[in-house]
């Protein structure tokens, strides 16, 4: 019964040709486009640089001012801006300062991607149930797959640094933002869309003076998970040459300094914490005309 | 009454399905709703609907739920496409407009209101009534102008920068009214308009709808399931059931005779008295009694003041001219409640 025993699969020099064609054809690609491809992100790339060397010459009393006056924007709220400088100053305080400011950089860099991308893709998702079907399988494997393994062809396309690095996070963090648009849309009141039928609305007036208004919470919600992934993802983009906390994590777990990934680990929650209570207050604060109460 | 007609929808059919197009010759042949439904998967919206809708008067179209008056509603401005026939407005033909056409033609020429009111939430009162205006392009000042006078009109001064959620149900519907007054459109789509409001309320809108219309004079198209209501404000009213016209008329021809048990069981319990003028009772000749009423006073009115006469007959006039008599007998024959043949048989789905 050996049939029953040992899977019947391809054996192993099938399996083993399969492979290494698919590798062939990808190093060609790679050795072939791949400077093209590395030449069209230069721009992306110098930019990146340009902004992390801004936030960590910035001297950091300024850079604390601009958190905590970005905290009140967004929350108006005073315990979530003391929280802010506080958490800040311990960061400062315990010798992270630049690898907090290369990670702040990173992760707005990656969310605002992550923005421009995701939008308008929700945008056409919830125009197209055939692109829904298409996309959602997508978004599906973006966040389930190991990212070790999409950091193979990244790596082997562009090598390692800011720009793969980037691409990693992106990858693991744009589906939030793309789905939640994409809900929000769809959940739009099927009768206020009818009246801005009725009045004679264009597509775009539509989609500006309705859909997207509407849709706004559940985008806002969107960007705040795309933003706390991005944050999730620090420690693996480090692996690739991303400068950042994630760094000193990883230096950490290979020698076993528990105090080391310990303090750096935190300073990531301190980051996650302050950009979560302060995209989120900001969510809500958009939302203060669907407070009821009929006292005028 | 005779006036021009601003709306015509002719010979319209609609048949929710994959293949409506095929069932009209069906529907045609007699298969029923629920022939249709049981036996080729399709629902019948509109059978075959034929109204012709006077210029500047109130046209109530009224039904039970399911009875496809705002699937009727939503094809004159065509947020619903017919599977067959025709609508003109003002002699043009509303199913051969292009997009764009049909665009200008919602922007300035038939504004509508919802029953869940429909309002943008993230707007304040004086923009969502300002909503139609904006999509025209009007510009910021006179846009907030126009705004501002019907939210007079309606009475909601002084509650221009409140959110719709902080307002009443019934002030909501006014924003919502207001904003459809606002693009100065000549006809007036209400979707069960008042439906969602308590009866008081509903009185109250109906009321400030009668003063505007006496001053606008628009061409209102009402859809209701609620007779008091039609009938209350209808210049003309039309009953529908699955889909067809089972009858049309002024409110008192509807009252009076009534085309089949369906309307017979409508009217039942309303308040006849309240419905029908002398006119609507009244034989011809004269009498020496002594009083006059005026052709449109309604009975509810008009039995009181013979019996402060203490008469029995009484003339009708019109224009100071006497066009009949009509008697205390007649007024009572003609508020009793009319009986239904097999009252207990008659179903309604």
């Amino acid at each position: 019964m050996e049939f029953l025993d040992k899977f019947p699969d391809l054996g192993r020099t099938t399996l083993r040709d399969i492979k290494k064609s698919i590798d062939f054809a990808f190093r060609e690609f790679s050795n072939k486009y791949g400077e093209a491809i590395e030449g069209f992100f230069d721009p992306l790339l110098y930019f990146m640089v340009w902004f992390e060397k801004l936030l960590t010459n910035a001297p950091w009393p300024l850079m604390i001012l601009i958190f905590a006056a970005l905290a009140w924007l967004g929350a108006r709220s005073l315990p979530i801006v003391i929280g802010t400088i506080v958490s800040f100053v311990a960061i400062g305080v315990f010798g992270m300062w630049e690898d907090t400011m290369a990670t702040v950089a990173i992760i707005s860099v990656a969310t605002f991607v992550c923005i421009g991308l995701g939008i308008p893709l929700g945008i056409l998702m919830s125009r197209s149930n055939r692109l829904q079907a298409i996309v959602t399988p997508v978004l599906d494997v973006m966040q389930t797959i190991p990212s070790f393994v999409y950091l193979i062809p990244v790596v082997m396309l562009l090598g390692i640094g800011k720009v793969p690095g980037l691409i990693a996070v992106c990858i693991y963090a744009v589906p939030p933002i793309v789905r939640l648009t994409n809900l929000g849309i769809r959940l739009v009141d099927k009768e206020v869309l009818e009246a801005a039928d009725a009045f004679g609305s264009s597509y775009r007036q539509k989609l500006l003076d309705v859909q997207i208004p509407l849709a706004l919470p559940n985008i806002f919600a969107g960007v705040n998970q795309t933003i706390m992934m991005a944050l999730a993802m620090v420690v693996i983009a480090s692996m690739i040459g991303v400068k950042g906390l994630g760094v000193p994590v990883l230096r950490a777990v290979s020698n076993q300094y528990l105090a080391l990934g310990l303090m750096n680990g935190l300073a990531i929650v301190a980051l996650a914490v302050i950009f979560d209570r302060v995209s989120q207050q900001y969510g809500k604060r958009l939302q203060k005309h669907r407070q009821g109460g009929h006292g005028v | 009454m005779v006036s021009d007609i601003k709306v015509s929808i002719k010979n319209l059919y609609k048949i929710f399905g994959p293949n409506g197009k095929d069932m009209v010759q069906k529907v045609e042949d007699g298969a029923s709703k629920s022939s249709l439904q049981a036996e080729h998967g399709h629902v019948l919206g509109l059978n075959n609907v034929n109204i012709d809708i006077p210029a500047r008067r109130i046209q109530v179209i009224m039904g039970l739920s399911g009875s496809g008056k705002s699937t009727l509603i939503r094809h004159l401005n065509r947020l619903i496409e017919p599977t067959s026939g025709e609508i003109l407005v003002d002699g043009e033909d509303v199913l051969a407009m292009s997009d764009a056409e049909l665009r200008d033609f919602r922007r300035n020429k038939m504004s509508m209101v919802f029953q869940k009111f429909a309002l943008l939430p993230h707007r304040t009162v004086i923009d969502n009534v300002g909503y139609g205006l904006q999509i025209k392009g009007t510009d910021k000042a006179e846009m907030n102008e126009r705004s501002q006078k019907w939210i007079d009109r309606v009475g909601l001064s002084g509650f221009e920068d409140n959110y719709p959620a902080q307002l009443s149900g019934g002030m909501q519907q006014r924003v919502g009214l207001a904003r459809a007054l606002a693009t100065d459109a000549e006809i007036l789509l209400m979707d069960e308009a008042f439906s969602a409001l308590d009866p008081l309320i509903r009185n109250d809108m109906q009321d400030i709808l009668l003063d505007l219309q006496e001053e606008l004079h628009k061409t209102i198209i009402f859809i209701t399931h609620d007779l008091d209501e039609a009938l209350n404000i209808g210049d003309n009213i039309v009953i529908l059931r699955d889909g067809a016209v089972i009858q049309q008329g002024s409110p008192q021809e509807i009252v009076l005779n009534p085309a089949d048990d369906y309307v017979r069981d409508f009217i039942k319990d309303i308040n006849r008295a309240r419905v029908l003028d002398v006119s609507s009772v009244m034989d011809a000749g004269s009498t020496d009694s002594g009083l006059d009423l005026a052709h449109d006073v309604i009975l509810e009115l008009a039995m009181p003041e013979m019996i402060k006469a203490d008469v029995t007959q009484a003339n009708v006039t019109r224009d100071g001219a006497v066009i009949g008599v009509v008697t205390l007998a007649a007024m009572i024959g003609g508020i009793t409640r009319p009986v239904t043949k097999d009252e207990d048989q008659v179903t309604y789905r």
